[in-house]
C-alpha cells in the first residue's frame, strides 16, 4: 500500500492503495466516484475515459503510480467547464442516452474532441470518438456533438 | 392458482394517496423490501406535488421507466414535469399481467402492460375528482381534470396533492372510462426519456455500481471448458494479495469454480490471476466451432422435427433444377456484451437476505437466490436495479449469475457481497445466440413466385430442459428458433420447414430478437434473389408474395416505398438493399445504401419504416430503431463471432469479439412510423432482425455474390 496526492475534479484527494491499482478503481472505490464505468479493462471500449491534463484517457489502464500530479477530470466534474456543460445539455436535448452505461465516456470523449476542434464534420468523430455503445446510440451521439459545437461557436 | 386482483387506496406513510394492487389470497412475495412506500403500490400521489409511478420493469435503456409513467400520467391527467419512475422490487403484483412472471423481454412492456397502466390512471384520477367533489358538494361528473389539478363547475380548483388525503377515503371505482385516443395528451407525443440528465452527469446507479457498508467484491474462476471441475487449486499466492479475504469452491450450474473474495475488485481480480486451479474436464463434451459446422450441415441434409408441413412436399422434386435454388447457410455464436458487466449483489443474514440485481427475470432469479440459500422467497428482499443493457443476457432461465452470487453470501455471511463477472467472464461465458445452420431449397414457379419450399434448420434450443419447455416447444420443435420462417408471411403454396436441435456444451440462450436473428436473414436474402430472378423491384415482389392478411408490413413496405425514394438516385458505387420482417406484432421496412470502402461494407443511409400500433412515445420508438440497427450489425462485423476451439472460447475481450464502434454505425438512420391506434406492441427487439439482410443485399448487388455465411469474411 502507497499513499497517493491526486487532483480530482479540482480537490486535492488522498488514496492509499497498490500501485498497479488502475485510475478507475481507484475512483469507483476508494473515492466512491462511480460516474466512470468499467467496461472491458483492456482500453477497448471507453467506458472508464476520464481527462488526464485535459487529454481523453483510458483510466482502466492508467496505474495511479504513474499520475504524478496530474490533474483528473471526471465526468462528476465536466460539468463545471463551459464546453462539458454545452455536451451534457446537448445530450439531454438530443434524447441520447439509452442504457446509459457508456454514456460518461462518449461525453468525456466528445468534450475532448470539442476542446480541440470546435466544428468536427463526420470523420473527425469518427475518428475520435472510439467509445463503443451496445445500445447503438452512436445517431444521436453525432448530432449532439454538432448540436453542442453550434451552440459553443 | 386463480386470484383476483384488486386494487386499494391507502394513506402512505410520508402522506398522500397510494393506489396498489392486492390478491385476495396471502402472497408471500409482497413482503419483498420497501422503497419509498409499500412494495404493492403503482402510483403515489405525494403530498409534495410528485406522482411516483412504479414501473413493473427492469430498465435497459429500452425506456420502460419514460413510457409506463407517461401511460399511466395520460389517463391520470397528471402534469408530466411532476411524474418520477421507480423500479419495483420482485414482488406478485408486479408480474406481467399476460405472461404471468416478472420479466422484462420479449418487447413485451408496451403490449402487455398498455391496458394495465391506463387502467390505474384512470382510477387514481377518478378517486381524486370523487375527493373534490365531495370537498365541494358537486357531481363528480361536473369536474374536469387536466395537468394535475381538479376543476370544479364554478371555477374550484384544487392540486391533486391538496386532494391526495381525501381521496384515500373514496372506494376504487370498479368501472372508468379511458380515454379516447383523440384526447391523449402525453401518450402519442415524442417524451425525453425521464432519466437522461443523470445518465449524462454520472449520478445514475447501475448494479454495478452499488456501494453497501462493510460490502465486499467477488471475482470467480470459472473452468476453461463449460461443465468443468475443480481437481484442486493453490491459493496461497492469491492469498498474499493485500485485500483477499476467502477463497473457496462453489458450485455451478454446470461444474464448479472457485471464488476470490476481497475488498476491493483490484484485489479479487490479482489474485484470481494468481490462483492455480487444476480443472477436471474428464466426461466434458469439447465443443469446437468447426467440428459443430460439419455435424450441423450433414444434420441439415436430413429432415427434423416437422415446424410446418403445408401442401405438397413433393411439388419440389417435379421442378426442374434451373428452376430450384439451393442454399445452405451458417451463423456462428454471438455474444451479447451489454455495456454492464453482469453483477449481482447478495447479502446472507442466516434467516433473511437482500439481493440487488439488474435482473430481466426477477421471479426466476428472486427464486434461485431463495433456494441456494435454502430461504423461501419471502425471506429474501430482491431488488431490481437500473441495468446498463440487457439484450436478453439478463434473463438466464437458469438464473445462473444470481445462483453464484447467492453461493458466495451464503459462506461470507452478514456481509453484502457483490459478484463481479469482467469481459473476460462475459465474452468466454456462454449462454450465446447458438449457432444455426440453414439449408433451403426452393422451387421457383412460372411468375417468379417460390411455389415449394423444404427448409431445415439446425441449432440448440435454448428452451429445451427449462421450465418454458411446454409452451415453447412443440413436436420437438423450438418455436423461437424458426420464428419468421414457419410463420412466414410470404404467401408460399408448399411449405415444409423443420428443425434439429442438437445438444452441444455450450449454453444458448436469447439475443435480442432471438430466432429472427437467423431465420430474417436467410429469407429475406433469398426472397431478394427470387426478386432478382424475377426481375421485379424488391419493395413489389414482397408486396406481390405477402399474404393478405400481413397488413403491418405491406403498410410499413408501402411507407417505404415513399420515404426512400433517395435510394433511385444514388451516388457511384452505392447500392440499396431492402429487408423486412415482423415480430411480437410490429411490423418493419429496411432499406440500406451501402458501399465497399476498404474491403468492408460501408453503410451510409437506413431509413425504415414501423408498424407499431399505436406509437406510445414516438421519440422512444426512434431511438430503439435506430440503437437496434446497429445492434443487429453486430453480425456483420468481421470480428462478431463467437468461437470454440477444442472446448475453449477463442475471443477474450472486446478485442475478439468486436461489437460496431461509431464509424462501423450508418450516420444517418431515418425512422418513419405508420401513424395507427391500435392496441401498441414492441420495438426492443424489432428493429434487429431486417439490418444485415438489407445491408446484405445491396452488398450482393455490389458483387454479385450471395453471402450466405456471418460473420462475412471477405466480400
Amino acid at each position: 500500500m502507497t499513499s497517493y496526492q491526486l487532483t480530482v475534479n479540482g480537490h486535492p484527494r488522498e488514496v492509499s492503495t497498490d500501485p498497479s491499482t488502475p485510475l478507475l478503481w481507484v475512483l469507483r472505490e476508494d473515492l466512491k466516484m462511480t460516474g466512470t464505468k468499467y467496461g472491458c479493462g483492456i482500453g477497448a471500449c471507453g467506458a472508464c475515459t476520464v481527462h488526464l491534463e485535459g487529454t481523453a484517457t483510458r483510466s482502466c489502464l492508467l496505474p495511479v503510480s504513474s499520475i504524478g500530479d496530474r490533474a483528473i477530470v471526471t465526468i462528476e466534474g465536466i460539468a463545471g467547464d463551459p464546453v462539458g456543460r454545452a455536451v451534457q445539455d446537448a445530450w439531454v436535448d438530443t434524447d441520447v442516452v439509452q442504457c446509459g452505461y457508456c454514456q460518461s465516456g462518449q461525453i468525456m470523449s466528445a468534450v475532448a474532441l470539442l476542446k480541440s476542434n470546435r466544428k468536427p464534420a463526420d470523420r473527425d468523430i469518427e475518428a475520435s470518438m472510439s467509445n463503443l455503445c451496445r445500445c447503438g446510440t452512436y445517431v444521436r451521439i453525432r448530432a449532439a456533438i454538432k448540436s453542442a459545437a453550434a451552440k459553443l461557436a | 392458482m386463480n386470484r383476483r386482483a384488486f386494487l386499494r387506496a391507502s394513506a402512505a406513510a410520508t402522506g398522500g394517496l397510494l393506489v396498489s394492487i392486492y390478491f385476495d389470497l396471502p402472497v408471500q412475495a409482497q413482503a419483498a423490501p420497501q422503497k419509498t412506500f409499500p412494495p404493492d403500490a403503482f402510483v403515489h400521489v405525494r403530498p409534495d406535488g410528485k406522482i411516483v409511478v412504479t414501473v413493473n420493469r427492469c430498465e435497459l435503456g429500452q425506456g420502460v421507466a419514460t413510457a409506463l409513467p407517461m401511460i399511466l400520467a395520460d389517463e391520470m391527467d397528471a402534469d408530466w414535469s411532476a411524474v418520477v419512475a421507480e423500479l419495483a422490487p420482485a414482488a406478485d403484483v408486479y408480474k406481467d399481467p399476460v405472461y404471468g412472471f416478472q420479466n422484462t423481454g420479449g418487447s413485451a412492456t408496451i403490449a402487455n402492460s398498455f391496458q394495465q397502466y391506463r387502467e390505474l390512471g384512470a382510477r387514481t384520477r377518478a378517486m381524486l375528482i370523487s375527493a373534490a367533489a365531495d370537498r365541494w358538494h358537486v357531481p363528480a361528473g361536473e369536474c374536469k381534470t387536466a395537468a394535475g389539478v381538479v376543476r370544479g363547475p364554478a371555477g374550484q380548483t384544487a392540486r391533486y396533492s391538496e386532494l391526495a388525503d381525501d381521496a384515500v377515503r373514496q372506494p376504487v371505482p370498479q368501472k372508468i372510462d379511458l380515454k379516447r385516443p383523440a384526447d391523449f395528451r402525453i401518450i402519442g407525443r415524442p417524451i425525453r426519456r425521464i432519466d437522461s440528465r443523470q445518465k449524462c452527469d454520472g449520478s445514475q446507479r447501475f448494479g454495478l455500481d452499488l456501494e453497501l457498508p462493510g460490502m465486499l467484491i467477488a471475482v470467480v474462476a470459472r473452468p476453461p471448458v463449460f461443465g468443468g471441475r475443480v481437481m484442486q487449486f493453490d491459493d496461497t499466492r492469491a492469498r498474499a494479495i493485500a485485500g483477499v479475504r476467502d477463497v473457496f469452491k462453489i458450485p455451478l450450474v454446470n461444474g464448479d469454480a472457485v471464488a476470490i473474495v476481497a475488498d476491493r475488485f483490484w484485489a479479487a481480480k490479482q489474485a484470481r490471476e494468481r490462483l492455480q486451479v487444476q480443472w477436471d474436464l474428464s466426461g466434458v463434451e469439447k465443443a469446437d466451432s468447426s467440428d459443430l459446422s460439419k455435424r450441423y450441415g450433414e444434420l441439415a441434409r436430413t429432415p427434423g422435427n416437422v415446424a410446418v408441413n403445408r401442401g405438397d412436399a413433393s411439388v419440389l422434386e417435379r421442378i426442374p433444377p434451373d428452376k430450384r435454388i439451393v442454399a445452405e447457410y451458417e451463423f456462428p455464436y454471438l455474444a451479447h456484451t451489454p455495456m454492464e458487466p453482469l453483477n449481482a449483489t447478495v447479502r446472507f443474514d442466516g434467516d433473511r437476505a437482500e439481493a440487488w440485481v439488474p435482473s430481466q427475470f426477477p421471479t426466476y432469479d428472486h427464486a434461485a437466490v431463495a433456494e441456494i440459500l435454502g430461504l423461501k422467497p419471502e425471506q429474501v428482499a430482491f431488488h431490481i436495479e437500473f441495468a446498463g443493457g440487457g439484450f436478453g443476457r439478463r434473463q438466464a432461465f437458469d438464473s445462473h449469475v444470481p445462483r453464484e452470487a447467492a453461493a458466495i453470501a451464503q459462506r461470507v455471511r452478514s456481509a453484502p457481497v457483490k459478484l463481479v463477472w469482467t469481459r473476460e467472464d462475459d465474452v468466454q461465458g456462454g449462454y450465446y445466440r447458438p449457432m444455426f445452420v440453414h439449408r433451403v431449397e426452393v422451387g421457383i414457379g412460372d411468375s417468379g413466385a417460390p411455389i415449394a419450399w423444404r427448409h431445415v434448420v439446425v441449432g440448440q434450443s435454448y428452451v429445451i430442459g427449462t421450465p418454458f419447455e411446454s409452451y415453447l416447444v412443440k413436436n420437438g420443435v423450438d418455436f423461437d428458433s424458426v420464428t419468421g420462417t414457419a410463420d412466414t408471411p410470404y404467401s408460399i403454396p408448399n411449405l415444409h420447414v423443420t428443425a434439429h436441435h442438437p445438444k452441444v456444451n455450450v449454453p444458448p440462450s436469447q439475443w435480442r430478437s432471438i430466432g429472427s436473428t437467423h431465420n430474417a436473414f436467410v429469407m429475406e436474402t433469398l426472397i431478394d434473389e427470387l426478386a432478382t430472378r424475377a426481375k421485379m423491384e424488391p419493395i413489389a415482389y414482397r408486396m406481390k408474395l405477402l399474404k393478405p392478411e400481413a397488413r403491418r408490413l405491406r403498410a410499413s413496405l408501402a411507407l417505404l416505398n415513399e420515404k426512400s425514394g433517395w435510394r433511385r438516385n444514388l451516388a457511384r458505387g452505392h447500392a440499396v438493399g431492402i429487408a423486412c420482417s415482423e415480430y411480437q406484432g410490429t411490423a418493419v421496412a429496411c432499406a440500406a445504401d451501402v458501399s465497399i470502402e476498404s474491403k468492408r461494407p460501408r453503410i451510409h443511409r437506413v431509413t425504415v419504416a414501423v408498424h407499431c400500433g399505436l406509437p406510445v412515445n414516438p421519440l422512444s420508438i426512434e431511438s430503439q430503431f435506430q440503437g437496434g440497427i446497429v445492434f443487429g450489425l453486430t453480425q456483420l462485423m468481421s470480428k462478431g463471432a463467437i468461437t470454440l476451439k477444442d472446448g475453449r472460447v477463442e475471443q477474450r475481450n472486446f478485442d475478439g469479439f468486436t461489437p460496431p464502434y461509431i464509424g462501423d454505425a450508418p450516420p444517418i438512420i431515418d425512422v418513419h412510423v405508420v401513424p395507427s391506434d391500435e392496441p401498441p406492441t414492441g420495438c426492443g427487439e424489432p428493429p434487429v432482425p431486417v439490418i444485415s439482410p438489407a445491408v446484405v443485399n445491396a452488398l450482393t448487388k455490389l458483387t454479385g455474390k450471395r453471402y450466405r455465411t456471418l460473420p462475412i469474411t471477405a466480400l
